[in-house]
């Protein structure tokens, strides 16, 4: 990352503000919203995963949100049942999750397209089945509760700005883990080629096994942010790990624009912002919208893919790249 | 060109949904305000629903006569849409943003279980309209000192229906469950509470929510020779159950089902095969039949009446009636607990807090025989409730009925 | 397993996997023709249960004029579908394909919840609820419907692709594109056909399974779900394997309920029909992904 920093200053300044806005957003600026904020981040990092994942292999997932349930389940039946330390707990949740993705991902990526999408389908909607049979474990469809804070020594981070921090500080690293996965040369002539191997192949690149690289991250990533959800809500079920949560990661990833790492962020931001903000407000003020924001959900969806399908975020830097380059343009013309 | 007018003609149409109705009714007087989480629409929507339309009759009745002693009544109601994420942050929400004194709801016992915590830390009431036992039981983490819950409990409801087989002289029954929420739930109960009732199980089978038919299923059921089938589930499970049980021609066999068959959809879906169906519930689908003497008449008779004519004749069920007893306990400490006005509630953390503390109080110590002597507690849809600091569920099993359909319609069952 | 279970789970598994066919069919046909999945198949399914009992109810219609109205609906909203979301979306990858038609089913299903609420409804059985009994198995006159049906779909649609032109060139396209493009067959025209075809097709079999099993919004989801494995087992192109495998599907699901085994209740019996789909994928992975190359 640090590389392509020294490109351009602007970006240095960008990030910059980026973490300036980070600690104003709960402390000053956004303080009631901040149980809001610290889903952004979770979900970000769900996000950034399948970002990765559909801008550099052009594939889709349909089941992403599995791996976030695995990762939240499994941190909370150890730290309940077996009274294990959250932070072992999501350790070892996380080393499952990816051991799990590794070998699935053998298989599952000797298809493509539609079939690797509707595989993966099929395997988060098994993977929640078992979250809601599994009742021994699991709970059932009533789920668990009474899950643990984190903590360090004697420091319980109980309160939620503690847990904001502890949450954005995982996801800027994984996001900085994944510019610099983004920016190693597989990735940088992954995206040049989008995702034909043989191309890939030509120049050396094993593209098989960057795939399966990019899998096995995002699941962790996705494993992560589940166990950090779950000793953050202290109370998790079956029903957040849906079909429908996978839509709404993908739709994540779409809006915020595939290939782009902070462009995960920007999704993740818009589309928590809305289901969980905006419907809520709007629907105090205009009842008949707040019901019809399933409605509104798909069709943000359609529209998005059928108008920018590189995504809202990515559009928007290319629009502003292209204004710049005319600016440019036209003053070298005069 | 193309594009950008379809994606305009798009917007325009989300834009003509929005009715042009003004942001909210600007209250000259300051309300109080009450929390209300449901679960309106997504998988529990047939719950949640009634209870939103519940609560909004009840405030604009309450408005209409004066208010909570001369001051307007605010119910903040948020559609969690069956999603305990959002359930959670709507939750928070409503604690910390929008101020309210207590909060009823949520609609579900995974959703209920997902904000005991937050409201523990925050210290204010809620009044759950769930049936898990789980939610008002003490664990090492919450104590539930803060949480009560208006439904009669899930095993209770079970219990009661195996008293009742016992005195039918019914010991061999055979379970038929929804592998949703409800049913599971059900489940559990069902085989937990047999051995203690002299229940033995002669079969357990399950059906999904989108079969077409349980023949199979029940023709297992049959070959087990069970003296009855127990079916326990939400629509439209027990709807198509009944019907197959006819097309089986097993007449023979009674057919009972849970609380979740206590609405007019069931009787329509199930047609004939309805009849003899016997089901343990509340008092609502047989006010009628209830003597003048009981303490819950009027009321359900009130409720009932005023439900079915805001919103369809036949529309009024028990579910609904979790909310209105909700809303009323809360009412009722208003009235009768909190002297501080509107305006300093609003306007000062300190006294928000101590109106919790007040609400909290008025509903343990005074939602019972204690507070509402002449009724022997407090009356309510589902029961009369005697809370106490053991029992924040307030609610005996007397408050449960056998209904019988007979004729397409509910009748008590005379025990 | 009894004599009398086995039959009765047959009979079961036949009914219900005849709706599987028939949404499997919808699948298989626009898939062959334009490479597109259509996640909202399923929807239309659910609405053509939804739409034939409020057209029998509210509109006063009987059964078999709502049936034929209800179906002309799904294909107009499938005609729609195609032209406003998907040939909009010109040239638009894999990826974007598949979330515009997912976010077409979320629209669908959630226009529909809020039109016609959340309660089940069951539209009236065509000939009465009776039962004929077979070797000690009832089979519900709907039922027989169901299965007539489905044979009648068969043949129908056997003829339509060998002997009609409109077929012939739908069957053209959907063995190869170009080659029909190049013959004068207009490609678009067909995409579209096939999606109004589909949809059709799926409501066709809402329709008949309602009376059965009753309908609700959100019903298509995990119909649809069904079907395309149906669709998967005929490798997206064989129609009449398609059928079979639905067919097989549902008696599979129906046989694990009467086998009785155990921790395996019908809780799992979802997962069945998923880890038949991801079998199926796995062993034909290279055969699909050198299509997937191909094309």
């Amino acid at each position: 990352m640090l590389a392509t920093l020294k490109k351009n200053r602007w970006s240095y300044l960008a990030v910059a503000a980026f973490l300036l806005l980070l600690v104003l957003l709960p402390t000053q600026l956004l303080a009631e919203k901040t149980s809001i904020l610290i889903l952004i981040g979770i979900y970000s990092m769900v996000t950034v995963g399948l970002c990765l994942l559909m801008g550099y292999t052009g594939q889709v997932s349909l089941g992403h949100a599995a791996f976030f349930g695995t990762g939240a389940y499994l941190s909370a039946i150890l730290s309940t049942r077996y009274d294990l330390n959250p932070w072992l707990a999501m350790l070892v949740a996380a080393i499952a999750t990816g051991i799990f993705a590794y070998l699935i991902s053998y298989p599952i990526f000797k298809l493509r397209g539609n079939y690797l999408a509707m595989a993966t389908l099929g395997l988060g909607i098994i993977i929640w089945i078992l979250f809601r049979e599994l009742s021994q474990y699991t709970g059932g469809p009533d789920g668990l509760s009474g899950i643990p804070n984190f903590s360090i020594g004697g420091f319980v981070f109980d309160e939620k700005l503690e847990r904001y921090f502890l949450v954005w500080l995982f996801c800027v690293g994984a996001l900085l883990i994944a510019q610099n996965v983004v920016g190693s040369r597989a990735g940088r002539a992954l995206k040049g080629i989008h995702g034909s191997e043989a191309a890939a192949e030509s120049v050396g690149i094993n593209a098989a096994q960057f795939k399966m690289k990019i899998f096995v991250l995002g699941a962790v990533y996705a494993s992560l942010a589940g166990s950090l959800y779950a000793h953050h809500a202290h109370a998790i079920g079956p029903n957040a790990f849906d079909f429908m949560a996978s839509v709404m990661v993908v739709t994540m990833a779409a809006v915020g624009g595939l290939a782009s790492i902070w462009g995960a962020v920007f999704g993740a931001a818009t589309i928590t912002y809305i289901s969980q903000d905006a419907i809520v407000e709007l629907g105090r003020s205009y009842p008949k919208l707040a019901e019809l924001d399933v409605v509104i959900y798909g069709l943000i969806l359609m529209l998005v893919m059928i108008f920018l399908p590189k995504g809202l975020f990515v559009s928007l830097r290319d629009a502003l790249d292209t204004w710049r380059r005319r600016r440019a343009q036209r003053g070298a013309a005069t | 060109m193309r594009k950008w007018l379809c994606l305009l003609l798009a917007m325009f149409i989300l834009a003509a949904a929005i009715p042009l109705a003004g942001c909210g009714e600007s209250k000259s007087e300051e309300p109080y305000k009450i929390g209300a989480l449901f679960a309106v629409t997504g998988g529990n929507a047939p719950l949640g629903e009634p209870e939103e339309q519940t609560v909004k009759m009840m405030e604009d009745e309450i408005n209409e006569n004066g208010g909570i002693n001369g001051h307007p009544v605010d119910v903040i109601v948020y559609n969690y849409e069956s999603d305990a994420v959002k359930c959670a942050t709507y939750a928070e929400k409503l604690i910390t943003e929008d101020k309210v004194v207590a909060i009823i709801g949520p609609t579900g016992t995974g959703d209920s279980l997902a904000i005991v915590d937050a409201c523990r830390d925050a210290e204010i009431p809620l009044i759950s309209c769930a049936a898990g036992v789980s939610i008002v039981t003490p664990t090492e983490t919450n104590d539930k000192h803060w949480i009560f819950t208006t439904p009669q409990l899930s095993v209770m409801v079970v219990q009661r229906l195996y008293e009742y087989l016992g005195d039918q002289g019914i010991t061999k029954i055979a379970l038929l469950t929804d592998t949703l929420g409800f049913g599971k739930d059900g489940k559990a109960n069902l085989n937990g509470q047999a051995a203690a009732y002299g229940i033995t199980i002669t079969a357990d089978q399950t059906y999904g929510a989108t079969d077409a038919d349980m023949l199979t299923q029940i023709t297992l059921i049959k070959n087990s020779s069970p003296q009855a089938i127990v079916c326990w589930g939400t629509s439209p499970g027990p709807a198509i159950v009944a019907r197959n049980m006819t097309t089986l021609s097993m007449t023979d066999i009674p057919l009972f089902g849970s609380h979740g068959i206590a609405f007019q959809s069931f009787i329509t879906a199930a047609g004939a095969s309805a009849n003899g169906v016997i089901f343990p519930c509340g008092k609502l689908p047989i006010v009628n039949d209830l003597p003048d003497s009981d303490p819950q008449k009027d009321l359900l008779t009130e409720y009932r009446d005023a439900f079915n004519a805001k919103y369809g004749n036949g529309t009024a069920n028990t579910f609904g009636g979790h909310a209105y007893d909700a809303l009323s306990i809360v009412v009722a400490a208003l009235k009768n607990a909190v002297e501080e006005t509107p305006e300093k509630i609003n306007s000062s953390d300190d006294t928000l807090q101590t109106v919790r503390g007040k609400i909290r109080d008025y509903v343990e110590t005074k939602v019972n025989s204690t507070g509402f002597p002449e009724t022997g507690g407090f009356p309510g849809t589902a029961g009369v409730f005697n809370m106490s600091a053991e029992n924040h569920n307030g609610l005996a099993m007397s408050c449960l009925v056998m209904v019988k359909i007979v004729d397409g319609k509910w009748t008590l069952v005379v025990e | 397993m009894t004599t009398e279970v086995f039959l009765q789970s047959l009979v079961s598994g036949l009914t219900q996997g005849c709706i599987y066919a028939l949404i499997g069919l919808g699948f298989t046909i626009i898939f062959s023709v334009t490479g597109i999945i259509n996640f909202a198949q399923g929807e239309f399914v659910m609405l053509g249960g939804m739409l034939s009992y409020f057209l029998a109810k509210s509109a006063g219609l009987s059964i078999f004029p709502a049936l034929i109205v209800s179906i002309i609906i799904a294909m107009l909203i499938g005609a729609v579908l195609y032209l406003m979301a998907i040939r909009t979306a010109r040239k638009a990858s894999v990826v974007s394909l598949i979330i515009i038609t997912i976010g077409a089913a979320i629209f669908i299903r959630g226009i529909a919840g809020e039109l016609w609420g959340a309660d089940p409804v069951a539209p009236p059985y065509f000939t009465g609820d009776g039962s004929i009994s077979v070797l000690g198995a009832s089979i519900q006159f709907q039922a027989l419907w169901i299965v007539g049906v489905t044979l009648a779909v068969s043949i129908v649609l056997h003829l339509f692709f060998s002997y009609t032109m409109i077929g012939k060139a739908l069957k053209a396209s959907a063995m190869n594109r170009t080659a029909a493009g190049l013959v004068g067959v207009n490609t678009r025209t067909m995409s579209l056909v096939a999606f109004t075809l589909a949809a059709a097709l799926g409501a066709l079999g809402g329709v008949v399974i309602a009376p059965l099993s009753l309908t609700s919004y959100n019903v298509g989801a995990m119909l649809g779900l069904k079907g395309f494995v149906a669709s998967s087992i005929g490798g997206f192109r064989s129609h009449i394997v398609t059928i079979l495998g639905g067919i097989a599907l549902g008696i599979a699901e129906s046989l694990t309920i009467a086998l009785n085994w155990g921790p395996f209740t019908s809780a799992y019996k979802e997962a069945i029909a998923l880890v038949v789909l991801l079998l199926i994928l796995l062993m034909r992975s290279r055969k699909l992904s050198q299509e997937e190359r191909e094309s």
